[in-house]
């Protein structure tokens, strides 16, 4: 025990999973908890990490922590804060951000942040506006890159250009040039993302304090935009379905029916069905590449590379089309409603002094809002479904070359492995020899996937380690929930029996059914109409799946996470941040899930 | 003395006629003119319990007595106040007002099914209570469930004699409130039987948060939750959004019923099947703050309401204020600024993220 009150345990008390006491061949030596990491407080960051991680999937730990902490670090110099250090144990990693507490060394960063944050506030605008376009044309030189074929003759256009170059030497250059957009990428992602954080945590603790009794979700909606790219994918999707009922081919979409047979018959129905396609493909691109997930695993693939998402969605929108409810969102109501709030809460300050400061917190917040809301479908999304898919192209080339018997298995690889796994190929290409890599790295695959199966298992404590005095890093508050009261919830849920389960109000509204629980996004697919969501983490991106759900309740997130929001959009209760739910609620129990007060309860 | 100085319908008074009916009573008549839902009834005026006690003492020798009496010693107030409520409660009213008592009784029973034995409720209304600074909750006496014309008007007796409990002396000896000025009207109102009741504040009694409106109910009459003698439910609904921001539902054990003797009330136990179970509903909840919300906006300051939910007679169920008044603690607590604005708005976010958070131990 930690002996400072809250009793979660340390790192160096967690004893490997039974039958996969290997775990750490996995994952790079600068992963692994340290003696000296007991005296200091680690959570399990379930919200983008719920799943035992595969091999290369580290690379959305290992290039994400880099690019976040040298953004508030170094780049930024947030005052109170440095960046996030993380370590995977059985599987699970666990992260903490480094506090600046000394007020000489506070002081000294102040200095420069005013400075630097200063200018991106005032500038907002426009460099959100570039950022828009940086974060395109990265994407379109992910697109672009390409996957050396290596024929048995190379091109011609090597002799005739004289560029003196073999393909094989693409392979690795091409490679590398995958892994840095992906680090550029993410070095974008972080450039607005905590100084969003920032401005939103003042107005946010500002309210907390004016009405100590106002709900989580009230301060986000005088917040919230209403044309939010993340809403996209969804809205395009309702408009599909309505034009396949104006247009009287939807009978074409049976539940359960295979999107190529679906587009196959469409593709023999005329006019109608010519117009439907045409309408499709001009919705894909861009906005079917969304992630059925967060974009933190290989397995999460985009609309585009798995059409069952989005057409599992289909039918049921028709048919709401087909009884006349009206599928669009209500924006000029939702922006009224959001102005209504505004101007009530306004209307109570004390003074007219208060109410000139809660406008600038509240104008600054709306300010870079719409960064906070829209910058995952870049990221996360867009680029990072063709990221790995670009990968899937390498694991493909060790595929023909002999090296993997299967494609996905290049993600049981540690990125530096396929460097070597790469290598071999371009010798034996070279040399017009077989490559070796099959007798090395088939083994190696074969173990780490049982090994994933058996961590699969195990239930990760949401908290390791002793409490520090202070907690200053905003993300940490904001995204992923973790304060003073999320701890004491964890920790009381440690004892607990399981019938009560405690998190954050993510979205008003009580109701009781059947829970699924779900421990990755391609069990999707068993969720029911009625259920009740039960997972690690919800993704906005199983917007569709929204539609079927009654309730959702996740382990982690704070009340900014993209599932609070989505959750609040879509109208229906749901609980976050609840450190355990996902281990103590069980498929097919009846659950209550209460998103005005964040309780979940175990019925029966 | 013509009858309208000796006892005014509810619906007639306002809260500019707090002198002639007292604060209570005031404000039950300034609810039904903004349109709310109380029961019908009348009071007995402060005029009327002037007349009332110049007729058992016409020399003022009650005031100057307890006026001389030493505000520390209990023994002695209580020595004193035991004997002047005796002859208050003892004195016959005189005749013209106990004929227009019994004449607004009858008027109220026959506009109901119980015909002559209308059971009534009868709540003191001093003068001074409740207005805004000195409070005089709970110092005078109310009475539940009074049926038949005798035993209203011996309870209105009761009443007045109430302002002279040992208590309610003792407080106006310690605050030095005098004598002269005092008066009470007592409030003759149809008896509610509630199916629960209880009472709400319109802005959070814990934190003085206007934004959200505090209820808390219990099973059976409001009394049960205004004496402690139970837990009641309690729930925080956010006057902006509409939303609960906060449902607590607790064992609720005891309950007031009716006598089943036929007058007064009694403690009972909560039948097993009810105690766990919310008193309120979701929309149940959002009505009362709607009401809630009305009567503050009808006054202009937090109001501290006592309300009772009803069957109505079309099915369903009816909201009724029994009381209102202002919210005495956090009205008068003046707090300084949350925040004041800055040259830059991104100053905010310069104090702000410049500070350290510190985390709270729990406490084991």
């Amino acid at each position: 025990m930690d002996g400072n009150g809250f009793g979660f345990p340390l790192p160096s008390q967690i004893a490997d999973v039974p039958g996969a006491e290997g775990w750490r061949s996995m994952y790079q030596y600068f992963t692994r908890f340290q003696p000296e990491d007991d005296g200091r407080f680690w959570f399990h960051n379930a919200m983008h990490f719920p799943e035992p991680l595969p091999a290369f999937d580290t690379v959305t730990c290992e290039i994400p922590y880099g690019a976040i902490g040298a953004n508030t670090a170094r780049v930024f110099s947030f005052p109170t804060t440095l960046g996030i250090e993380h370590r995977i144990l059985n599987g699970r990693v666990y992260i903490t951000a480094i506090p600046v507490t000394d007020p000489a060394e506070i002081e000294r960063r102040l200095a420069v942040f005013q400075e630097r944050a200063g200018y991106y506030y005032e500038n907002w605008d426009h460099l959100f506006a570039a950022w828009k376009a940086k974060m395109t044309a990265l994407i379109g030189e992910i697109d672009a890159i390409k996957v050396p074929e290596l024929p048995e003759i190379d091109d011609a256009e090597v002799v005739t250009s004289a560029t003196g170059i073999a393909q094989n030497h693409y392979v690795r250059e091409n490679y590398h040039r995958c892994l840095d957009l992906y680090s550029k990428m993410w070095h974008y992602h972080t450039e607005f993302l905590m100084l969003g954080y920032g401005a939103y945590v003042v107005f946010f603790e500002f309210c907390k304090k004016a009405f100590p009794e106002i709900g989580d979700q009230a301060v986000a909606r005088m917040v919230a935009g209403i044309d939010v790219v993340m809403y996209r994918p969804d809205d395009e999707l309702r408009q599909l379905a309505r034009l396949a009922v104006e247009t009287a081919v939807d009978d074409e979409f049976a539940d359960g029916r295979a999107p190529a047979e679906v587009l196959t018959a469409l593709a023999g129905r005329g006019a109608a069905g010519q117009r439907w396609l045409a309408a499709f493909e001009g919705a894909r691109d861009p906005w079917f590449n969304v992630s059925t997930g967060d974009g933190f695993y290989h397995h999460h693939r985009s609309w585009n590379e798995d059409l069952t998402v989005p057409f599992a969605a289909l039918p049921r929108y028709m048919r709401l089309v087909r009884e006349g409810v009206p599928l669009s969102r209500p924006t000029e109501q939702l922006r009224t409603e959001r102005e209504q709030i505004v101007g009530e809460y306004r209307g109570l300050l004390s003074s007219d002094e208060e109410r000139a400061a809660f406008d600038q917190m509240l104008g600054l917040a709306r300010l870079v809002f719409p960064y906070v809301e829209d910058h995952k479908f870049y990221c996360e999304h867009w680029f990072t479904t063709r990221f790995f898919a670009k990968i899937r192209d390498f694991g493909e080339l060790l595929v023909r070359q002999g090296v993997l018997a299967d494609v996905e298995d290049i993600f049981h690889l540690h990125h530096t492995e396929v460097d070597q796994a790469l290598s071999d190929v371009m010798l034996a290409w070279a040399a017009g020899a077989p490559t070796l890599g099959a007798a090395h790295f088939g083994p190696i695959i074969a173990e780490r996937k049982r090994m994933l199966e058996v961590l699969k298992g195990w239930p990760p404590p949401p908290a390791i380690g002793p409490v520090p005095e202070a907690l200053n890093d905003p993300a940490v508050r904001m995204l992923w929930g973790v304060t003073a009261e999320t701890l004491a919830m964890w920790a009381a849920a440690e004892d607990s029996d399981g019938q009560v389960i405690h998190g954050y109000a993510a979205s008003p509204g009580v109701v009781e059914g059947v829970a699924r629980v779900l421990r990755s996004v391609n069990e999707i697919g068993l969720i029911k109409d009625g259920e009740i969501l039960v997972c690690a983490v919800t993704a906005p991106s199983w917007a569709p799946i929204f539609g079927k759900i009654k309730a959702a309740v996740s382990d982690i997130g704070g009340t900014m996470s993209h599932a609070a929001i989505v959750a609040r959009e879509y109208g229906m209760p749901a609980v976050v941040g609840t450190g355990h739910a996902s281990k103590l609620i069980k498929t097919g129990q009846i659950v209550r899930v209460d998103g005005d007060r964040g309780v979940v309860t175990v019925l029966q | 003395m013509a009858t309208q100085d000796l006892v005014r319908p509810i619906g007639g008074v306002g809260l500019d006629d707090r002198p002639v009916v007292g604060g209570k009573g005031a404000s039950l008549g300034e609810l039904s003119r903004a349109g709310l839902t109380v029961p019908a009834g009348f009071i007995v005026t402060a005029r009327a319990f002037e007349r009332a006690i110049r007729a058992v003492d016409p020399a003022g020798a009650v005031s100057s007595e307890i006026e001389q009496l030493p505000a520390a010693d209990g023994a002695v107030i209580a020595q004193v106040t035991a004997r002047i409520r005796e002859r208050i409660v003892a004195a016959p009213l005189p005749a013209d007002i106990a004929e227009a008592i019994i004449a607004s009784y009858r008027a109220l029973a026959d506009s109901q099914d119980h015909g002559r034995d209308s059971p009534v409720a009868i709540r003191s209304s001093a003068t001074s209570e409740d207005s805004g600074g000195a409070s005089f909750a709970g110092l005078q006496d109310t009475y539940l469930w009074v049926a038949g014309e005798q035993s209203v008007l011996d309870h209105v007796r009761k009443c007045w004699a109430s302002l002279y409990n040992a208590e309610s002396v003792s407080y106006r000896r310690q605050q030095r409130i005098g004598e002269q000025a005092l008066a009470m009207g007592v409030v003759v109102q149809r008896m509610v039987e509630p199916r629960c009741a209880g009472v709400m504040f319109t802005c959070s009694p814990t934190t003085g948060d206007r934004s959200v409106i505090a209820i808390e109910g219990s099973w059976g009459l409001g009394s049960v939750l205004v004496s402690g003698e139970v837990t009641p439910d309690s729930y925080v609904v956010s006057k902006v959004t509409g939303e609960i921001v906060r449902r607590t539902v607790s064992a609720k054990l005891r309950l007031h019923q009716l006598n089943p003797a036929g007058s007064g009330t009694i403690p009972a136990d909560v039948p097993e099947h009810l105690r766990e179970q919310a008193c309120l509903d979701d929309d149940q909840v959002r009505a009362l703050a709607r009401v809630g919300k009305l009567v503050e906006r009808h006054y202009g300051t937090p109001q501290d309401i006592e309300w009772a939910l009803t069957d109505s007679s079309g099915g369903g169920d009816r909201i009724v204020l029994l009381q209102s008044r202002p919210e005495t603690v956090w009205s008068g607590r003046g707090s300084g600024p949350v925040a004041t604005p800055k040259a830059r708005p991104a100053d905010h976010v310069f104090e702000q993220l410049g500070r350290v958070v510190p985390i709270a131990r729990p406490e084991r």
